[in-house]
């Protein structure tokens, strides 16, 4: 078993988990062109949740801080970005590529600028009075995602709200009997390219190797000579606006848009950070993928069971690996 | 001269009071041993020392300099080093990830690395290896190496030795001698016959409250005081 478990782990042990449901999935449904359209929309799912769901992992993971307004930031990152698409609605008509990115690019920098200065506000104001103190947190994170909620409804209204989507990224690929959506081919390279700049800061510079170490240990980073929570406002932030951007790439997605919407997904964000292990941006994305995957192929297969699949997924691996797939701390 | 000096210091964990009157003066150079029973309040002298916990009431000045109500960040940047009872490295990191760390620039002084090698040789076997895979000896002498890898006039140490195999231990002092040489140490210990060999000047806590203060060579030559403020008669 210990062997069988070595060769396993210099393959590349729980990465792949993903290579293995996919597998299962393949024989299970049958189709290969349904196999594919499946697959390529989990991974798209599982990147938008990884956005989503990184800040908030690297959040609880350097301060101890559960942060349940994390959905505020994905709710008005689509808003936010819904919006500068539907000002900028002349641009989408013109038939210019150049114009439509152009908007497209506007319309992801007005949502990282408003969770950056939306992360800098909600620490400031109303993490940093509960530090160390996980009720109140709860209380108060929990209070602000409904002010968030109903500020929405305020100024958006509660009827669901149309996002226009530029015309190039309508459509599919149709290779042979394959239909992959280009949306979704879309939001999976922007979101691995997102992972792998997280994981370069992370590895290959100081800060990233300061948030690093304290998630491990906060404490002795700080009798390093280091000031955790000025990082800290750094992390929130940036972990704030990747929050808005995934929330405005999930707008474009599903092309109409309710207040809800951040609060919905936040269940499947939680799932993902808990089974990803806490504090870990490998650990977010494969237990993003995993659930992005999961969610696809049993809404196929057994589209009953694919509301449970998720909570399923993670018992089962809390089973196996109690601190998730990859936990940062050893 | 005194480098640091604690004043009837009190320190408060929630609602229980674990020191009700510390104070002693340490001098600089040299080894200054903190000794005492289990739950005596040593480590947390040394992490109130370290703005962990704040003393209150109760002072810390170091280099004539109140730092009671500092910043810990700030109390490491003014030179107090702090290797915590459970090593505190960061797993993850490699060895010299560890290291570079606990410079301020992030660039390490290569004659100091090769110092440190020089004390430690099995930190230069596995410089690149995740700490977490270390021994528990080599992850002490991390531990150490980087409190010492930038010049430093006060190192903090708790109970260095525990759990220690004997020949580790023997490495570890002679450590300590040669890291004395140009730094003060605080050392706090459990293992009377390690300290002695170490410390010029010394305290006994317990119960929170510092019971003895003095040379080393006295508290080492009085077997009735040992065994009065340490249980140490065999």
């Amino acid at each position: 078993m210990e062997q069988l478990s070595n060769i396993l782990g210099r393959m590349g042990g729980v990465n792949l988990l993903p290579v293995a449901l996919a597998a299962v999935a393949f024989v299970l449904i049958g189709a290969p062109s349904s196999w594919v359209t499946l697959t390529v929309a989990g991974l798209a799912m599982g990147m938008m949740v990884f956005l989503m769901a990184s800040g908030l992992s690297l959040v609880f993971g350097l301060m101890d801080v559960l942060n349940f307004g994390h959905s505020a930031f994905v709710s008005f990152g689509a808003f936010v970005a819904a919006t500068v698409l539907a000002g900028l609605s002349g641009w989408l008509g013109a038939e210019s590529i150049a114009l439509e990115a152009l908007a497209l690019a506007l319309a992801f920098l007005a949502a990282i600028l408003f969770g950056l200065v939306a992360g800098w506000f909600f620490e400031t104001v109303i993490i940093r009075p509960v530090y160390r103190d996980h009720l109140r947190q709860i209380l108060i994170t929990m209070g602000a995602m409904i002010v968030a909620e109903q500020t929405i409804l305020a100024f958006w209204g509660g009827t669901p709200y149309a996002v226009p989507r530029p015309h190039f990224l309508e459509g599919a690929w149709i290779i042979g009997d394959v239909s992959i959506e280009i949306y979704r081919g879309f939001a999976f390279a922007l979101g691995l390219l997102v992972f792998i700049a997280m994981v370069l800061v992370l590895n290959r510079t100081r800060i990233g190797l300061l948030v690093r170490a304290g998630v491990e240990d906060r404490e002795m980073v700080e009798a390093l000579g280091f000031r955790v929570d000025r990082l800290f406002i750094g992390v929130f932030m940036a972990g704030s606006a990747l929050a808005a951007l995934g929330g405005a790439m999930w707008a474009g997605y599903e092309t109409l848009i309710t207040p809800a919407l951040g609060g919905e997904l936040m269940i499947v964000v939680f799932i993902v950070v808990i089974i990803g292990g806490l504090g870990s941006v490998e650990g977010t994305l494969l237990g993003a993928i995993l659930v992005g995957l999961m969610s696809n192929y049993l809404g196929f297969l057994a589209p009953k069971l694919a509301l449970a699949s998720n909570m399923v997924l993670m018992v089962a691996i809390l089973l196996w690996r109690p601190n998730g797939l990859r936990p940062a701390v050893k | 001269m005194t480098l640091l000096s604690l004043t009837a210091m009190q320190t408060k964990i929630g609602q229980y009071a674990v020191l009700h009157d510390v104070g002693f003066d340490v001098p600089e150079g040299g080894v200054f041993v903190l000794l005492g029973r289990n739950g005596a309040g040593k480590t947390t002298t040394l992490r109130s020392i370290m703005g962990l916990w704040s003393p209150s009431p109760g002072s810390v000045h170091f280099d004539g300099q109140d730092i009671t109500r500092m910043h810990t960040a700030d109390i490491a940047r003014m030179g107090i080093a702090y290797v915590p009872e459970n090593m505190g490295i960061f797993g993850t990191l490699t060895v010299d990830e560890n290291l570079v760390l606990a410079t301020a620039r992030g660039r390490i002084d290569p004659a100091r690395l090769k110092r440190i090698h020089a004390l430690f040789p099995a930190l230069e076997r596995f410089r690149d290896k995740q700490a977490w895979s270390l021994s528990g000896g080599q992850k002490q002498m991390l531990s150490v190496a980087r409190a010492i890898i930038e010049p430093r006039r006060l190192i903090l140490i708790d109970e260095p030795t525990k759990g220690l195999a004997p020949a580790i231990v023997d490495a570890m002092a002679e450590a300590f001698r040669e890291i004395a040489q140009d730094a003060t140490i605080l050392l706090v210990e459990q293992n009377f016959n390690f300290a002695r060999t170490l410390g010029r000047d010394m305290a006994v806590i317990d119960d929170g409250r510092v019971v003895h203060r003095g040379s080393m060579a006295d508290f080492a030559a009085d077997a009735a005081l040992q065994d009065r403020l340490l249980g140490l008669a065999m």
